[in-house]
Protein backbone atom coordinates (compact mmCIF):
# COMPACT_ATOMS: atom_id res chain seq x y z
CA UNK A 1 0.00 0.00 0.00
CA UNK A 2 3.11 2.88 1.01
CA UNK A 3 6.31 1.61 -0.49
CA UNK A 4 9.37 3.93 -0.01
CA UNK A 5 12.63 3.39 -1.30
CA UNK A 6 15.47 5.09 -1.26
CA UNK A 7 14.49 8.46 0.27
CA UNK A 8 16.72 11.27 1.13
CA UNK A 9 15.52 14.13 3.62
CA UNK A 10 17.47 17.11 3.99
CA UNK A 11 16.99 19.78 6.83
CA UNK A 12 19.12 22.45 5.20
CA UNK A 13 22.49 20.86 4.83
CA UNK A 14 21.66 18.24 7.61
CA UNK A 15 20.57 14.67 5.80
CA UNK A 16 17.75 13.91 8.32
CA UNK A 17 17.11 10.57 6.21
CA UNK A 18 19.94 8.57 4.34
CA UNK A 19 18.45 6.62 2.22
CA UNK A 20 15.20 4.75 3.75
CA UNK A 21 13.35 1.99 2.01
CA UNK A 22 10.47 0.54 4.07
CA UNK A 23 7.19 -1.15 2.64
CA UNK A 24 3.62 -1.20 4.44
CA UNK A 25 0.82 -3.62 3.48
CA UNK A 26 -2.77 -3.07 3.46
CA UNK A 27 -4.38 -4.40 6.40
CA UNK A 28 -0.91 -4.47 8.20
CA UNK A 29 0.03 -2.47 11.22
CA UNK A 30 3.79 -1.90 11.01
CA UNK A 31 5.87 0.10 13.55
CA UNK A 32 9.17 1.88 13.33
CA UNK A 33 11.05 2.12 16.28
CA UNK A 34 14.31 3.85 17.18
CA UNK A 35 16.27 6.33 19.54
CA UNK A 36 15.49 10.27 19.25
CA UNK A 37 16.72 12.00 16.19
CA UNK A 38 16.63 8.51 14.14
CA UNK A 39 14.59 10.44 11.45
CA UNK A 40 11.52 8.50 12.52
CA UNK A 41 9.46 11.88 12.31
CA UNK A 42 11.10 12.84 9.67
CA UNK A 43 9.69 9.74 7.92
CA UNK A 44 6.43 10.47 8.61
CA UNK A 45 6.67 13.85 7.41
CA UNK A 46 8.22 13.26 4.47
CA UNK A 47 5.47 10.65 3.19
CA UNK A 48 3.55 13.81 3.60
CA UNK A 49 5.48 16.14 1.34
CA UNK A 50 6.87 17.97 4.45
CA UNK A 51 9.65 18.41 4.05
CA UNK A 52 9.81 16.98 0.48
CA UNK A 53 12.36 14.26 -0.33
CA UNK A 54 15.27 15.33 -2.17
CA UNK A 55 16.23 11.87 -3.93
CA UNK A 56 13.86 8.08 -3.90
CA UNK A 57 10.31 7.43 -4.47
CA UNK A 58 7.13 7.60 -2.36
CA UNK A 59 4.36 5.31 -4.13
CA UNK A 60 0.73 5.29 -2.03
CA UNK A 61 -1.63 2.84 -4.01
CA UNK A 62 0.27 2.94 -6.82
CA UNK A 63 0.61 6.73 -7.08
CA UNK A 64 4.02 8.39 -7.17
CA UNK A 65 3.50 10.81 -4.24
CA UNK A 66 6.91 12.22 -3.96
CA UNK A 67 6.12 15.35 -6.00
CA UNK A 68 2.73 16.24 -4.99
CA UNK A 69 1.66 18.80 -3.12
CA UNK A 70 0.70 18.02 1.07
CA UNK A 71 -2.74 18.58 1.05
CA UNK A 72 -3.29 16.97 -2.79
CA UNK A 73 -1.30 13.58 -0.70
CA UNK A 74 -3.82 13.31 2.34
CA UNK A 75 -6.90 13.69 -0.30
CA UNK A 76 -5.94 10.34 -1.59
CA UNK A 77 -6.33 8.33 1.82
CA UNK A 78 -3.87 8.90 3.91
CA UNK A 79 -4.08 10.63 7.45
CA UNK A 80 -1.30 11.51 10.02
CA UNK A 81 -1.54 12.49 13.71
CA UNK A 82 1.78 14.30 14.04
CA UNK A 83 4.45 14.60 16.57
CA UNK A 84 3.54 17.25 19.06
CA UNK A 85 -0.01 16.26 18.44
CA UNK A 86 -0.70 19.61 16.79
CA UNK A 87 -4.13 20.25 17.68
CA UNK A 88 -5.52 23.59 17.01
CA UNK A 89 -5.23 25.41 20.49
CA UNK A 90 -7.87 28.24 19.72
CA UNK A 91 -10.63 25.72 18.26
CA UNK A 92 -12.52 23.55 20.23
CA UNK A 93 -12.67 20.00 20.02
CA UNK A 94 -15.67 19.59 17.84
CA UNK A 95 -13.98 22.10 15.28
CA UNK A 96 -10.69 20.34 15.35
CA UNK A 97 -12.64 17.10 14.63
CA UNK A 98 -14.43 19.28 11.34
CA UNK A 99 -11.20 20.28 10.23
CA UNK A 100 -10.01 16.35 10.21
CA UNK A 101 -13.27 15.69 7.82
CA UNK A 102 -11.80 18.40 5.28
CA UNK A 103 -11.26 15.66 2.72
CA UNK A 104 -14.33 13.52 3.89
CA UNK A 105 -17.37 13.18 2.01
CA UNK A 106 -19.95 15.28 4.25
CA UNK A 107 -22.50 12.00 4.01
CA UNK A 108 -20.45 10.50 6.21
CA UNK A 109 -19.91 13.45 8.82
CA UNK A 110 -22.02 12.53 11.60
CA UNK A 111 -21.35 8.85 11.01
CA UNK A 112 -17.85 9.37 11.48
CA UNK A 113 -18.17 11.57 14.37
CA UNK A 114 -20.55 8.96 16.39
CA UNK A 115 -17.51 6.77 15.66
CA UNK A 116 -14.82 8.34 17.31
CA UNK A 117 -17.11 9.36 20.02
CA UNK A 118 -17.48 6.12 20.56
CA UNK A 119 -13.95 5.38 20.60
CA UNK A 120 -12.61 8.64 22.77
CA UNK A 121 -15.94 9.00 25.01
CA UNK A 122 -14.72 11.86 26.91
CA UNK A 123 -14.02 13.55 23.64
CA UNK A 124 -17.92 14.14 23.37
CA UNK A 125 -17.97 15.37 27.30
CA UNK A 126 -15.40 17.95 26.20
CA UNK A 127 -16.78 18.66 22.44
CA UNK A 128 -17.31 22.05 23.15
CA UNK A 129 -14.03 22.87 24.82
CA UNK A 130 -11.13 24.65 23.10
CA UNK A 131 -8.66 22.49 21.95
CA UNK A 132 -5.30 23.91 24.28
CA UNK A 133 -7.35 23.41 27.46
CA UNK A 134 -7.24 19.70 26.91
CA UNK A 135 -4.67 17.82 29.03
CA UNK A 136 -1.92 15.58 26.73
CA UNK A 137 -3.93 12.31 26.66
CA UNK A 138 -7.30 13.67 25.85
CA UNK A 139 -4.98 16.03 23.38
CA UNK A 140 -3.86 13.03 22.17
CA UNK A 141 -7.20 10.98 21.87
CA UNK A 142 -8.55 13.90 19.60
CA UNK A 143 -5.14 14.07 17.29
CA UNK A 144 -6.21 10.73 16.28
CA UNK A 145 -9.91 11.10 16.14
CA UNK A 146 -9.10 14.11 14.21
CA UNK A 147 -7.46 11.67 11.65
CA UNK A 148 -9.88 8.80 11.65
CA UNK A 149 -12.58 11.93 10.44
CA UNK A 150 -11.30 12.11 7.26
CA UNK A 151 -11.61 7.63 6.82
CA UNK A 152 -8.20 6.91 6.21
CA UNK A 153 -7.06 3.63 4.43
CA UNK A 154 -3.16 4.72 5.80
CA UNK A 155 -2.71 6.01 9.66
CA UNK A 156 0.26 7.47 10.08
CA UNK A 157 0.81 8.03 13.72
CA UNK A 158 3.89 9.81 15.52
CA UNK A 159 4.38 8.78 19.01
CA UNK A 160 0.83 7.82 20.01
CA UNK A 161 2.42 7.16 23.56
CA UNK A 162 4.49 10.16 24.34
CA UNK A 163 4.04 11.65 27.72
CA UNK A 164 0.84 9.52 28.54
CA UNK A 165 0.13 7.78 31.81
CA UNK A 166 0.83 3.75 31.57
CA UNK A 167 -3.13 3.07 31.94
CA UNK A 168 -3.83 5.63 29.02
CA UNK A 169 -0.99 4.45 27.26
CA UNK A 170 -2.88 0.41 27.06
CA UNK A 171 -6.34 2.15 26.34
CA UNK A 172 -4.72 4.13 23.03
CA UNK A 173 -2.87 1.04 21.64
CA UNK A 174 -5.81 -1.13 22.68
CA UNK A 175 -7.97 1.66 19.97
CA UNK A 176 -5.23 1.43 17.54
CA UNK A 177 -5.95 -2.39 16.88
CA UNK A 178 -9.82 -1.82 17.28
CA UNK A 179 -9.38 0.68 13.94
CA UNK A 180 -7.30 -1.74 12.41
CA UNK A 181 -9.08 -5.04 12.88
CA UNK A 182 -12.23 -3.48 12.57
CA UNK A 183 -12.54 -0.35 10.47
CA UNK A 184 -9.57 -1.89 8.27
CA UNK A 185 -7.38 0.64 8.51
CA UNK A 186 -3.71 0.29 7.65
CA UNK A 187 -1.99 1.74 10.51
CA UNK A 188 2.19 3.25 10.13
CA UNK A 189 3.18 3.77 13.39
CA UNK A 190 6.27 5.17 14.82
CA UNK A 191 7.22 4.56 18.59
CA UNK A 192 9.94 5.14 21.08
CA UNK A 193 7.76 2.85 23.30
CA UNK A 194 9.52 -0.43 21.32
CA UNK A 195 7.72 -3.15 23.60
CA UNK A 196 4.08 -1.65 23.24
CA UNK A 197 4.24 -0.81 19.74
CA UNK A 198 6.00 -4.20 18.41
CA UNK A 199 3.71 -6.76 20.01
CA UNK A 200 1.11 -4.57 18.77
CA UNK A 201 2.34 -4.45 15.15
CA UNK A 202 2.79 -6.99 12.67
CA UNK A 203 5.74 -6.13 11.40
CA UNK A 204 8.25 -3.49 12.50
CA UNK A 205 11.51 -1.56 11.50
CA UNK A 206 14.58 0.24 13.44
CA UNK A 207 15.76 2.69 12.38
CA UNK A 208 19.27 4.31 13.49
CA UNK A 209 20.80 7.76 12.18
CA UNK A 210 18.41 8.07 9.48
CA UNK A 211 18.61 3.99 8.41
CA UNK A 212 16.37 1.81 8.27
CA UNK A 213 18.75 -0.73 10.24
CA UNK A 214 16.97 -3.86 11.43
CA UNK A 215 13.73 -5.42 10.27
CA UNK A 216 11.48 -8.20 10.76
CA UNK A 217 7.92 -9.38 12.36
CA UNK A 218 6.99 -7.85 15.95
CA UNK A 219 7.52 -10.66 17.33
CA UNK A 220 11.28 -11.30 15.98
CA UNK A 221 12.36 -8.09 16.82
CA UNK A 222 10.62 -8.28 20.60
CA UNK A 223 13.22 -11.30 20.81
CA UNK A 224 16.46 -9.81 18.93
CA UNK A 225 19.40 -9.31 21.15
CA UNK A 226 20.05 -5.81 19.78
CA UNK A 227 16.77 -4.32 19.85
CA UNK A 228 16.45 -5.83 23.26
CA UNK A 229 19.30 -4.44 24.34
CA UNK A 230 19.05 -1.12 22.80
CA UNK A 231 15.38 -0.32 23.47
CA UNK A 232 13.69 -2.34 25.71
CA UNK A 233 16.40 -3.21 28.55
CA UNK A 234 16.38 -0.53 30.68
CA UNK A 235 12.87 0.83 31.08
CA UNK A 236 10.04 0.73 28.65
CA UNK B 1 -22.86 68.85 24.51
CA UNK B 2 -24.69 68.99 20.72
CA UNK B 3 -20.48 69.29 19.48
CA UNK B 4 -19.85 66.59 21.23
CA UNK B 5 -22.42 64.90 19.67
CA UNK B 6 -21.45 65.88 16.41
CA UNK B 7 -17.99 65.29 16.71
CA UNK B 8 -19.00 61.30 18.36
CA UNK B 9 -20.78 60.67 14.69
CA UNK B 10 -17.85 62.71 12.34
CA UNK B 11 -15.60 59.44 14.24
CA UNK B 12 -17.49 56.93 14.54
CA UNK B 13 -18.08 57.45 10.02
CA UNK B 14 -14.40 57.61 10.18
CA UNK B 15 -13.46 54.75 12.03
CA UNK B 16 -15.69 52.78 10.35
CA UNK B 17 -13.76 53.39 7.49
CA UNK B 18 -10.81 53.00 9.35
CA UNK B 19 -11.76 50.11 10.58
CA UNK B 20 -12.98 48.08 7.30
CA UNK B 21 -9.40 48.62 6.27
CA UNK B 22 -7.59 47.41 9.35
CA UNK B 23 -9.41 43.70 8.73
CA UNK B 24 -7.49 43.28 5.98
CA UNK B 25 -4.39 44.26 7.90
CA UNK B 26 -4.88 42.05 10.86
CA UNK B 27 -6.61 38.77 8.39
CA UNK B 28 -3.24 38.64 6.27
CA UNK B 29 -1.28 39.04 9.81
CA UNK B 30 -2.82 36.62 11.19
CA UNK B 31 -2.33 33.93 8.36
CA UNK B 32 0.73 34.42 7.04
CA UNK B 33 2.33 36.93 9.66
CA UNK B 34 3.05 39.45 7.84
CA UNK B 35 2.28 43.25 7.13
CA UNK B 36 0.88 44.06 3.68
CA UNK B 37 2.17 47.37 3.17
CA UNK B 38 -0.01 47.32 -0.27
CA UNK B 39 -2.95 47.12 1.59
CA UNK B 40 -3.50 50.71 1.71
CA UNK B 41 -3.62 51.06 -2.03
CA UNK B 42 -5.78 48.48 -3.07
CA UNK B 43 -8.15 50.88 -0.58
CA UNK B 44 -7.53 53.42 -2.55
CA UNK B 45 -7.98 51.72 -5.98
CA UNK B 46 -11.12 51.07 -4.58
CA UNK B 47 -12.12 54.29 -4.46
CA UNK B 48 -11.10 54.96 -8.20
CA UNK B 49 -13.35 51.81 -9.48
CA UNK B 50 -16.03 53.63 -7.10
CA UNK B 51 -16.07 56.65 -9.19
CA UNK B 52 -15.41 55.12 -12.75
CA UNK B 53 -18.01 52.89 -11.99
CA UNK B 54 -20.72 55.48 -10.89
CA UNK B 55 -19.38 57.43 -14.02
CA UNK B 56 -19.74 54.67 -16.37
CA UNK B 57 -23.17 53.82 -14.52
CA UNK B 58 -24.31 57.58 -14.76
CA UNK B 59 -23.44 57.55 -18.39
CA UNK B 60 -25.22 54.41 -19.30
CA UNK B 61 -28.41 56.05 -17.86
CA UNK B 62 -28.80 54.49 -14.62
CA UNK B 63 -30.42 57.36 -12.83
CA UNK B 64 -31.70 55.22 -9.57
CA UNK B 65 -28.96 56.35 -6.80
CA UNK B 66 -29.72 52.98 -5.07
CA UNK B 67 -29.33 51.38 -7.97
CA UNK B 68 -26.28 52.95 -9.20
CA UNK B 69 -25.02 52.47 -5.40
CA UNK B 70 -25.68 48.91 -5.45
CA UNK B 71 -23.95 47.60 -8.69
CA UNK B 72 -20.98 50.34 -7.80
CA UNK B 73 -20.55 48.33 -4.30
CA UNK B 74 -20.55 45.17 -6.05
CA UNK B 75 -18.36 46.05 -9.49
CA UNK B 76 -15.79 47.28 -7.10
CA UNK B 77 -15.61 44.62 -4.59
CA UNK B 78 -15.12 42.69 -7.59
CA UNK B 79 -12.54 44.26 -9.26
CA UNK B 80 -10.46 45.52 -5.93
CA UNK B 81 -10.53 42.05 -4.98
CA UNK B 82 -8.82 40.81 -8.33
CA UNK B 83 -6.56 43.14 -7.57
CA UNK B 84 -5.58 41.96 -4.24
CA UNK B 85 -5.26 38.52 -5.45
CA UNK B 86 -3.16 39.06 -7.77
CA UNK B 87 -0.95 41.34 -5.63
CA UNK B 88 -0.29 38.14 -3.63
CA UNK B 89 -0.02 35.75 -7.05
CA UNK B 90 2.76 38.01 -7.95
CA UNK B 91 4.35 39.57 -5.44
CA UNK B 92 4.07 37.49 -2.12
CA UNK B 93 3.93 34.18 -2.89
CA UNK B 94 6.82 33.61 -4.81
CA UNK B 95 8.63 34.65 -1.79
CA UNK B 96 7.03 32.33 0.87
CA UNK B 97 9.61 29.96 1.51
CA UNK B 98 12.47 33.02 1.59
CA UNK B 99 12.91 35.47 4.41
CA UNK B 100 10.66 37.19 6.44
CA UNK B 101 11.90 40.23 5.58
CA UNK B 102 11.12 39.69 1.66
CA UNK B 103 7.64 39.66 1.38
CA UNK B 104 7.59 42.94 3.40
CA UNK B 105 10.32 44.75 0.98
CA UNK B 106 8.10 43.25 -1.55
CA UNK B 107 5.38 44.72 -0.22
CA UNK B 108 6.15 47.96 0.34
CA UNK B 109 7.66 47.79 -3.58
CA UNK B 110 4.20 46.78 -4.57
CA UNK B 111 2.87 49.73 -2.69
CA UNK B 112 4.69 52.02 -4.63
CA UNK B 113 4.21 50.56 -7.58
CA UNK B 114 0.55 50.59 -7.57
CA UNK B 115 0.53 54.51 -6.47
CA UNK B 116 2.61 55.50 -9.50
CA UNK B 117 0.39 53.26 -11.50
CA UNK B 118 -2.85 54.54 -10.90
CA UNK B 119 -0.65 58.12 -11.02
CA UNK B 120 -0.42 56.90 -14.64
CA UNK B 121 -2.96 56.00 -16.03
CA UNK B 122 -5.60 58.51 -14.10
CA UNK B 123 -3.55 61.40 -13.69
CA UNK B 124 -2.30 63.19 -10.45
CA UNK B 125 -5.03 65.73 -9.59
CA UNK B 126 -7.41 64.52 -7.25
CA UNK B 127 -10.72 63.01 -8.98
CA UNK B 128 -13.90 65.23 -7.57
CA UNK B 129 -17.24 63.61 -7.60
CA UNK B 130 -19.99 65.67 -6.77
CA UNK B 131 -22.63 64.72 -3.67
CA UNK B 132 -24.63 61.50 -4.48
CA UNK B 133 -26.09 61.08 -1.53
CA UNK B 134 -27.30 64.69 0.25
CA UNK B 135 -29.89 64.94 2.86
CA UNK B 136 -29.97 63.78 6.42
CA UNK B 137 -31.33 64.22 10.09
CA UNK B 138 -31.14 67.13 12.73
CA UNK B 139 -30.69 65.46 15.78
CA UNK B 140 -30.36 68.58 18.15
CA UNK B 141 -30.41 72.11 17.94
CA UNK B 142 -29.01 73.66 21.38
CA UNK B 143 -27.12 77.37 20.90
CA UNK B 144 -27.40 78.11 17.20
CA UNK B 145 -25.69 74.90 16.52
CA UNK B 146 -27.54 71.56 15.37
CA UNK B 147 -26.17 67.96 15.19
CA UNK B 148 -26.79 66.73 11.87
CA UNK B 149 -26.54 63.22 11.10
CA UNK B 150 -26.65 62.63 7.19
CA UNK B 151 -27.95 60.02 5.47
CA UNK B 152 -24.44 58.64 4.23
CA UNK B 153 -22.85 58.79 7.54
CA UNK B 154 -26.03 56.65 8.67
CA UNK B 155 -25.68 54.78 5.54
CA UNK B 156 -21.93 54.01 5.94
CA UNK B 157 -22.72 52.66 9.39
CA UNK B 158 -25.36 50.20 8.63
CA UNK B 159 -23.12 48.83 6.26
CA UNK B 160 -20.63 48.51 8.07
CA UNK B 161 -22.44 46.19 11.12
CA UNK B 162 -23.82 44.66 8.30
CA UNK B 163 -20.47 43.76 7.05
CA UNK B 164 -19.13 42.94 10.19
CA UNK B 165 -21.84 40.81 11.20
CA UNK B 166 -21.56 38.95 8.01
CA UNK B 167 -17.69 38.31 8.02
CA UNK B 168 -18.31 37.31 11.53
CA UNK B 169 -20.68 35.01 10.65
CA UNK B 170 -18.29 33.65 7.80
CA UNK B 171 -15.41 32.89 10.09
CA UNK B 172 -16.97 31.59 12.69
CA UNK B 173 -18.90 29.05 11.35
CA UNK B 174 -18.15 28.03 7.25
CA UNK B 175 -16.06 25.45 6.51
CA UNK B 176 -13.67 28.37 4.52
CA UNK B 177 -13.87 30.76 7.89
CA UNK B 178 -12.58 27.01 9.90
CA UNK B 179 -9.88 26.99 7.33
CA UNK B 180 -8.55 30.06 7.76
CA UNK B 181 -8.37 30.21 11.83
CA UNK B 182 -6.35 26.59 11.46
CA UNK B 183 -4.34 28.04 8.89
CA UNK B 184 -3.72 30.46 11.07
CA UNK B 185 -2.98 28.80 14.26
CA UNK B 186 -0.86 26.04 12.59
CA UNK B 187 -0.57 26.44 8.96
CA UNK B 188 1.29 22.98 8.34
CA UNK B 189 -1.20 20.86 10.02
CA UNK B 190 -3.87 22.52 8.04
CA UNK B 191 -2.12 21.00 4.73
CA UNK B 192 -1.85 17.88 6.81
CA UNK B 193 -5.39 17.60 7.34
CA UNK B 194 -6.09 18.53 3.22
CA UNK B 195 -6.57 22.08 3.49
CA UNK B 196 -5.28 23.85 0.09
CA UNK B 197 -3.02 26.09 2.01
CA UNK B 198 -2.38 28.84 -1.12
CA UNK B 199 -5.82 28.70 -1.77
CA UNK B 200 -7.21 29.66 1.53
CA UNK B 201 -4.43 32.65 1.71
CA UNK B 202 -5.78 33.45 -1.52
CA UNK B 203 -9.13 33.85 -0.60
CA UNK B 204 -7.85 35.78 2.61
CA UNK B 205 -6.46 38.32 0.59
CA UNK B 206 -9.71 38.85 -1.94
CA UNK B 207 -11.68 38.88 1.27
CA UNK B 208 -9.31 41.84 2.56
CA UNK B 209 -9.41 43.74 -0.30
CA UNK B 210 -13.23 43.60 -0.75
CA UNK B 211 -13.94 45.43 2.64
CA UNK B 212 -11.06 47.70 1.66
CA UNK B 213 -13.02 48.16 -1.57
CA UNK B 214 -16.21 49.19 0.72
CA UNK B 215 -14.20 51.51 2.60
CA UNK B 216 -12.82 52.69 -1.08
CA UNK B 217 -16.81 53.16 -1.87
CA UNK B 218 -17.10 54.53 1.47
CA UNK B 219 -14.42 57.65 1.00
CA UNK B 220 -15.54 58.83 -2.04
CA UNK B 221 -18.87 59.37 -1.49
CA UNK B 222 -18.14 60.79 1.97
CA UNK B 223 -15.05 62.96 1.35
CA UNK B 224 -16.47 63.83 -2.58
CA UNK B 225 -12.46 63.78 -4.02
CA UNK B 226 -9.68 60.87 -4.50
CA UNK B 227 -6.37 60.84 -5.65
CA UNK B 228 -3.58 58.11 -6.39
CA UNK B 229 -1.84 59.03 -2.61
CA UNK B 230 -4.72 58.53 -0.13
CA UNK B 231 -4.06 55.08 0.41
CA UNK B 232 -1.00 56.00 1.92
CA UNK B 233 -2.21 57.75 5.26
CA UNK B 234 -5.24 55.79 5.24
CA UNK B 235 -3.55 52.40 4.93
CA UNK B 236 -0.98 53.59 8.03
CA UNK B 237 -4.07 55.12 10.37
CA UNK B 238 -5.53 51.44 9.27
CA UNK B 239 -2.50 49.74 10.21
CA UNK B 240 -2.42 51.78 13.76
CA UNK B 241 -6.08 50.92 13.88
CA UNK B 242 -5.17 47.04 13.97
CA UNK B 243 -2.05 47.52 16.07
CA UNK B 244 -3.74 49.37 18.54
CA UNK B 245 -6.99 46.17 18.17
CA UNK B 246 -4.03 43.64 18.74
CA UNK B 247 -2.88 42.28 15.24
CA UNK B 248 -4.65 39.53 14.96
CA UNK B 249 -7.73 39.74 16.40
CA UNK B 250 -10.84 40.75 14.10
CA UNK B 251 -13.22 42.35 16.51
CA UNK B 252 -9.70 44.10 17.44
CA UNK B 253 -9.64 45.72 14.01
CA UNK B 254 -12.78 46.96 14.27
CA UNK B 255 -12.48 48.45 17.58
CA UNK B 256 -9.04 49.83 16.85
CA UNK B 257 -10.63 51.46 13.68
CA UNK B 258 -13.49 52.89 15.29
CA UNK B 259 -11.15 54.49 18.47
CA UNK B 260 -8.65 55.89 15.89
CA UNK B 261 -11.81 57.58 14.06
CA UNK B 262 -13.08 59.14 17.54
CA UNK B 263 -9.29 59.94 18.10
CA UNK B 264 -9.19 61.78 15.07
CA UNK B 265 -12.45 63.29 15.41
CA UNK B 266 -12.31 64.83 18.72
CA UNK B 267 -8.56 65.59 18.26
CA UNK B 268 -9.80 68.07 15.00
CA UNK B 269 -12.82 69.11 17.53
CA UNK B 270 -11.14 70.55 20.12
CA UNK B 271 -7.73 70.53 20.01
CA UNK B 272 -6.16 71.30 16.09
CA UNK B 273 -6.96 70.05 12.85
CA UNK B 274 -3.35 70.46 11.42
CA UNK B 275 -2.22 67.76 13.93
CA UNK B 276 -4.88 64.97 14.04
CA UNK B 277 -2.42 63.08 12.00
CA UNK B 278 0.44 63.46 14.82
CA UNK B 279 -2.50 62.35 17.21
CA UNK B 280 -3.13 59.48 15.84
CA UNK B 281 0.09 58.26 15.31
CA UNK B 282 1.14 59.16 18.84
CA UNK B 283 -1.22 56.71 19.77
CA UNK B 284 0.87 53.74 17.36
CA UNK B 285 3.78 55.44 19.61
CA UNK B 286 2.25 54.18 23.05
CA UNK B 287 0.64 51.32 22.31
CA UNK B 288 4.11 49.67 21.32
CA UNK B 289 5.75 50.89 23.97
CA UNK B 290 2.80 50.13 26.84
CA UNK B 291 0.55 47.39 25.08
CA UNK B 292 2.86 45.91 21.98
CA UNK B 293 -0.07 43.50 21.88
CA UNK B 294 -3.21 46.04 21.56
CA UNK B 295 -5.95 46.08 23.44
CA UNK B 296 -7.61 42.64 22.07
CA UNK B 297 -4.27 41.06 20.86
CA UNK B 298 -3.12 37.56 22.51
CA UNK B 299 0.42 37.49 23.84
CA UNK B 300 2.92 35.95 21.15
CA UNK B 301 4.05 32.73 22.90
CA UNK B 302 6.82 30.66 21.95
CA UNK B 303 5.83 26.85 22.56
CA UNK B 304 9.08 25.08 23.09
Amino acid sequence: MLSIAGVHTFYGKIEALKGVDLEVGAGEIVALIGANGAGKSTLLMTICGRPRAARGRIVFDGRDITRMETFQIVRLGLAQSPEGRRIFPRMTVLENLQMGATTADERYYADDLERVFALFPILKQRQSQRGGTLSGGEQQMLAIGRALMSRPRLLLLDEPSLGLAPLVVKQIFEVIREINEQQKVTVFLVEQNAFHALRLAHRGYVMQTGRVTLSGSGRELLANKEVRAAYLEGGH
Amino acid sequence: MAYFLQQLINGLTLGSIYGLIAIGYTMVYGIIGMINFAHGEIYMIGAFVTIISLLVLASAGVTSIPVALVLTLIVTMFFTSAYGWTVERIAYRPLRASHKLAPLISAIGMSIFLQNYVQLLQGARGKPLPPIVTGGFTLMDSGGFSVHLSYLQLFIFLLTVALMAGFSTLIASTPLGRAQRACEQDLGMAALLGVDVDRTISLTFVMGAALAAVAGLMVTLYWGVVDFFIGFLAGVKAFTAAVLGGVGSLPGAMLGGLLIGLIEAFWSGYFSVQYKDVSVFAILVLVLIFRPTGLLGKPEVEKV
